[in-house]
């Protein structure tokens, strides 16, 4: 059975991570989270993201956010990725199976997957 | 919505926007009936905006006119049979007692029901989108003669934890979720 007792094991763990953390996300990957995200498969998608970056040990780098609607409805699941000064990408239609691959080539490869990106759906 | 826990999510989210700093998610199941809360002490509506708020033509998002959140909440209730209710108090009323109680009822064995689906992942989901934020989740069953009650209040898990690790820490949700799970496997 799971105890509250686990959880002081991790703040214990964290405490000495802690000072590594602080300031050093460069990648902020924003999932749209309104009603029309969620009704298009959100949930799954934000999930995928983040257990990725965990798993990827991309935690200290990457942080996964959720917004609201930005007005693309039928794009949803949307998700952004900005990194730096750089400009953003904006990924459509995303699936939890494309959430994966997006971390492992674009936010752990650095190379953004065009053909996943509004620029080629809009074509 | 495919889920009634991803209008639970959606409707979580008002909760969120309206300043809220406890949001109480409450499920109570029987064999042939549901009933999901949800209850928060944010800022609450307005009696002109709590009677428009049906409408989907009614919302506080600014991309556009439109919000469908607690209309869908509505119909998915009313498809079988059920209902909604809705309570606000304004904060500058009275802002000890503020927020606003959303309460819907279904009928389980309609066939227009709607799967409860993944609540723990809904659960989740909160944690790591707005970890400032206290939860309490209660997910009451009782069937066929014995009852079960699966809990969560992350004002507990924040006396442990405290301000070193936030309640979206992936260790953390990875355990919440757990937790919950084995609850439910009891």
């Amino acid at each position: 059975m799971k105890s509250l007792e686990e959880l002081a094991k991790i703040r214990e763990r964290m405490q000495n991570k802690v000072i590594l953390r602080e300031g050093h996300a460069s990648t902020r990957v924003a999932v749209g989270m309104a009603t029309c995200g969620i009704a298009a498969g959100a949930r799954p998608v934000l999930n995928a993201f983040v257990e990725e970056v965990a798993n990827q040990n991309l935690s200290d780098k990457v942080t996964v956010s959720q917004t609201g609607c930005i007005g693309m409805c039928r794009f949803e699941p949307i998700v952004e990725v900005f990194e730096g000064d750089n400009e953003r990408v904006t990924y459509v239609k995303v699936t939890p199976e494309m959430a994966k691959e997006i971390v492992e080539k674009h936010l752990k490869g650095g190379k953004p997957i065009a053909e996943y990106t509004i620029g080629a759906a809009e074509k | 919505m495919k889920e009634l826990s991803l209008n639970v999510l959606d409707i979580a989210q008002n909760s969120i926007t309206a300043e809220a700093d406890l949001v109480e998610i409450t499920l109570d199941e029987t064999e042939t009936e549901l009933t999901i809360a949800i209850k928060d002490n944010g800022f609450g509506m307005s009696p002109e905006f709590l009677a428009s708020v049906h409408d989907p033509f009614s919302t506080t998002r600014t991309t556009r006119k439109v919000g469908l959140g607690i209309p869908l909440l509505k119909l998915a209730a009313e498809q079988t049979g059920g209902h909604i209710e809705l309570t606000s108090t304004q904060r500058s009323i009275d802002p000890e007692n503020c927020g606003t109680e959303i309460k819907a009822f279904f009928r389980k064995d309609h066939l227009d029901f709607t799967p409860i689906g993944d609540i723990v992942s809904t659960i989740i989901t909160l944690l790591q989108g707005f970890p400032e934020v206290d939860y309490v989740f209660k997910h009451r069953i009782a069937e066929n003669g014995s009852e079960k009650l699966i809990a969560l209040d992350t004002r507990e898990m924040r006396i442990i934890l405290g301000d070193d690790v936030p309640l979206s820490d992936p260790m953390v949700l990875v355990w919440v979720k757990q937790m919950l799970e084995e609850q439910y496997a009891l």
